[in-house]
């Protein structure tokens, strides 16, 4: 009897063992679209150098992501990796104890302070996430309809609306697809896509942040305004067109012109037949300085409870090398390095959206840091009303002074 | 006298099972959010409030404002069902019963069988025979000349959720039709016979003879109808976001539950609003019940044959 006993318990032993010497770790993630990407190239990669952790993607869907995750983490059923959206979701896993302060990583010398500002405590004490990428936003149009109907890449907003109008005119394509059914891109890829050469980029988002200027002011109006003009150009009942719709009616060759984030540029690549170009948000006049959005997206974080602390920090030290930023971006081309290294990209529409870098001054969206800690949520809010605003139910100085109000109610500098 | 009654073990005994997994999985968690409610977060934990929540809840507009309107949905969204799917449940049983109807078999499983489809999958089909874009309703109003009556009805304020509220209609018209259905084959022949040698059939034995008995399966059903709406979630999750869009048009109680207790986007979780928002509607329901149960069931007659 005690010898069964004893051989139980080594054979015990000698399993826990060989467990021990394979460690998994799993991500969570929104990108399910990126699943293959991870299977087949980054994750083989990484696991090459390190045969002794073992590395599972576990994406959910990005609608659902946010309250999935919260919802695991404080049931403790979460992942070892954790995929970090920008600024306040983030920092408030970190503030609960979710989220490990990475601040101490080698690779975070890789990273310049505006690409680690989205991970960071207000008083960037603690970086808490592995900047991944950024996107940007602008407008992908189908060079073969440009080229037949004799339509120059717009830079100036006259030209923008003139090319609309030719394009409209035409008949032969819906001049921009784009729907409200969906809300988000009406704000994302509509007002914050717009909006920077209005407010100046920077410089107005961080006066806002400050009280210094308010949604009300012109600047901030007149983006709304432009918004509203879009209507006329969008295609037959897009009040209920979603966001597949659109991106379909673009790549099926029915569409124009489509207002973008970078991230389309893989799912476009393959599915469009025809020649695709980009141009960036049209400025007032020629040789105005132009602004746009280069929104830091996605990060890596590590969960403060996870059983395998030292193999994930292992795992994020690899993802702030140049190694990792180089095979990240040619294999999602749209998603732009954050890596201080430059990156080589062969992608040609990837190349032309990160080239607007050197020409404009990069911003992030307005609404992302601090704007949206309160309820009413600026974000949610701006969804609703740029939705509003295109589908003609609310003018431009109603929403933008609904936001406003909205916004002043809980942030003090607004007050 | 001398004799005391034994104690009857056996009936804790076989009530146990039930009692236990009853209280574990919906008493105590139902309590849990109504003391949810009570509490908001404070410096280092959370910290009881007592009714404060619900001061917020109903006095701050910013809530307020999309409390009533989401009841308000809730309410038109209840009110669609009550006067199309029951009245045409009522019907296709009428119809069904009928002993002169071929293929009632066929009729009755077909017209079953949305209701034991997924709120995903219908809430997808619909989205897509109502796509301007793609959808065939465009196409088969105009082949009958009627394109001018297509209108994106999804994404417009003034139709989207009479859309929904009739998409899930057509989901679960067969529940009252099978209520019914089976309260009109349970009235005993001897009834019927006797009124046709009164001389009343057809149309007047229905509203005569059989709208009368079968009027507790109509109660019921209502409340059914009742206490699925205002628990109504899916069906608008699944086609128009969390958002509840075009401008929370379609916003019902339990979407601007799900926001606020879960969070949305960039929006962070607030589980006590939520439970707040929870508990009111709890409220909603036991009050509508409670006016079903008192004010209506025990008025209605029931009869014995």
């Amino acid at each position: 009897m005690t010898r069964t006993i004893r051989f139980a318990l080594l054979a015990s032993t000698m399993l826990a063992g060989a467990a021990h010497a394979q460690t998994t770790l799993t991500i969570e993630s929104w990108r399910n679209d990126d699943l293959a990407i991870w299977q087949d190239t980054i994750i083989p990669a990484f696991e090459a150098q390190h045969p002794d952790i073992k590395v599972v993607f576990a994406p959910s869907a990005p609608a659902e992501y946010n309250a999935a995750l919260n919802s695991k983490l404080d049931a403790g059923s979460a992942g070892d990796l954790i995929t970090c959206r920008p600024f306040d979701a983030s920092l408030a896993l970190y503030d609960a104890g979710h989220l490990a302060d990475l601040s101490g990583l080698a690779a975070m010398a890789n990273f310049s302070p505006v690409a680690r500002s989205a991970w960071q405590t207000d008083d960037a004490s603690a970086t808490f996430c592995v900047p991944m990428a950024s996107v940007i936003h602008g407008f992908i149009y189908n060079k073969d309809a440009f080229d037949a109907l004799g339509i120059a890449v717009p830079v100036t907003r006259d030209e923008f609306f003139a090319a609309l109008d030719k394009i409209k005119a035409d008949g032969t394509y819906i001049p921009m697809a784009m729907g409200t059914n969906d809300q988000w891109e009406a704000a994302t890829m509509g007002y914050n896509n717009i909006g920077p050469n209005y407010w100046k980029g920077e410089e107005g988002r961080l006066a806002l942040i400050a009280g210094k200027q308010k949604l009300t002011d012109a600047d901030w109006v007149a983006p709304f305004e432009e918004l509203a003009r879009w209507k006329d150009y969008l295609g037959d009942g897009f009040e209920a067109q979603t966001y597949p719709d659109s991106q379909n009616l673009f790549t099926l060759g029915r569409a124009a012109i489509y207002p973008a984030g970078s991230w389309e540029i893989s799912g476009f690549n393959t599915q469009a037949t025809f020649k695709m170009g980009a141009f960036a948000p049209p400025v007032a006049a020629a040789g105005d300085t132009c602004y746009i959005s280069d929104h830091t997206d996605i990060a890596i974080g590590l969960n403060a409870k996870s059983p395998n602390l030292e193999a994930g920090k292992v795992f994020l030290e690899w993802v702030g090398s140049p190694e990792f930023a180089t095979m990240y971006a040619n294999a999602l081309p749209g998603f732009f390095s954050l890596n201080s290294t430059p990156v080589e990209m062969a992608d040609p529409l990837a190349q032309e959206f990160v080239s607007w870098r050197g020409k404009c001054q990069s911003s992030i969206r307005s609404t992302y840091q601090i704007l949206s800690r309160g309820t009413p949520n600026l974000e949610n809010e701006t969804w609703n009303a740029s939705a509003n605003v295109i589908r003609g139910s609310e003018t431009a100085a109603d929403a933008a002074k609904r936001l406003q109000d909205g916004l002043a109610s809980w942030y003090e500098p607004q007050k | 006298m001398g004799m005391r009654r034994p104690v009857r073990w056996h009936i804790a005994v076989f009530l146990a099972p039930a009692v236990l997994v009853y209280t574990a999985i919906m008493i105590v968690p139902l309590f849990g959010t109504l003391n949810l409610a009570l509490w908001n977060k404070g410096e280092g934990g959370p910290v009881f409030v007592g009714l404060a929540n619900f001061a917020t809840l109903f006095g701050d507009p910013r809530w307020s404002v999309a409390f009533w309107n989401a009841l308000g949905n809730n309410c038109w969204f209840f009110v669609v069902h009550m006067l199309v799917q029951n009245p045409i449940g009522i019907l296709l049983a009428a119809l069904l019963s009928n002993p002169r109807l071929r293929m009632a078999a066929f009729y009755r499983t077909a017209i079953f069988i949305p209701t034991v489809l997924s709120f995903v999958i219908v809430g997808f089909v619909w989205k897509l025979i109502l796509s301007p874009i793609w959808g065939i309703a465009p196409g088969l109003l105009d082949a009958v000349g009627l394109k001018v009556l297509f209108a994106p009805w999804l994404g417009q304020e003034w139709s989207a959720l009479t859309t929904l509220a009739l998409i899930s209609v057509w989901q679960f018209v067969g529940i009252p039709m099978m209520l019914i259905y089976a309260a009109l084959l349970s009235i005993p022949d001897e009834v019927l016979e006797a009124s046709e040698m009164d001389g009343i059939t057809g149309w007047s034995q229905f509203r005569k003879i059989k709208l009368p008995l079968i009027l507790p399966s109509i109660g019921i059903i209502s409340i059914l109808t009742f206490v699925g709406n205002f628990n109504a979630f899916d069906l608008i999750y699944v086609s128009q976001g969390a958002l509840a869009g075009p401008n929370y048009a379609t916003d019902i109680l339990g979407t601007f539950l799900y926001r606020t207790f879960f969070g949305f986007q960039l929006q962070l979780g607030d589980p006590h609003m939520g439970a707040t928002i929870a508990t009111a509607m709890f409220g909603i329901i036991l009050v509508g019940v409670c006016i079903y149960l008192f004010g209506i069931q025990t008025r209605l007659r029931r009869y014995q044959f």
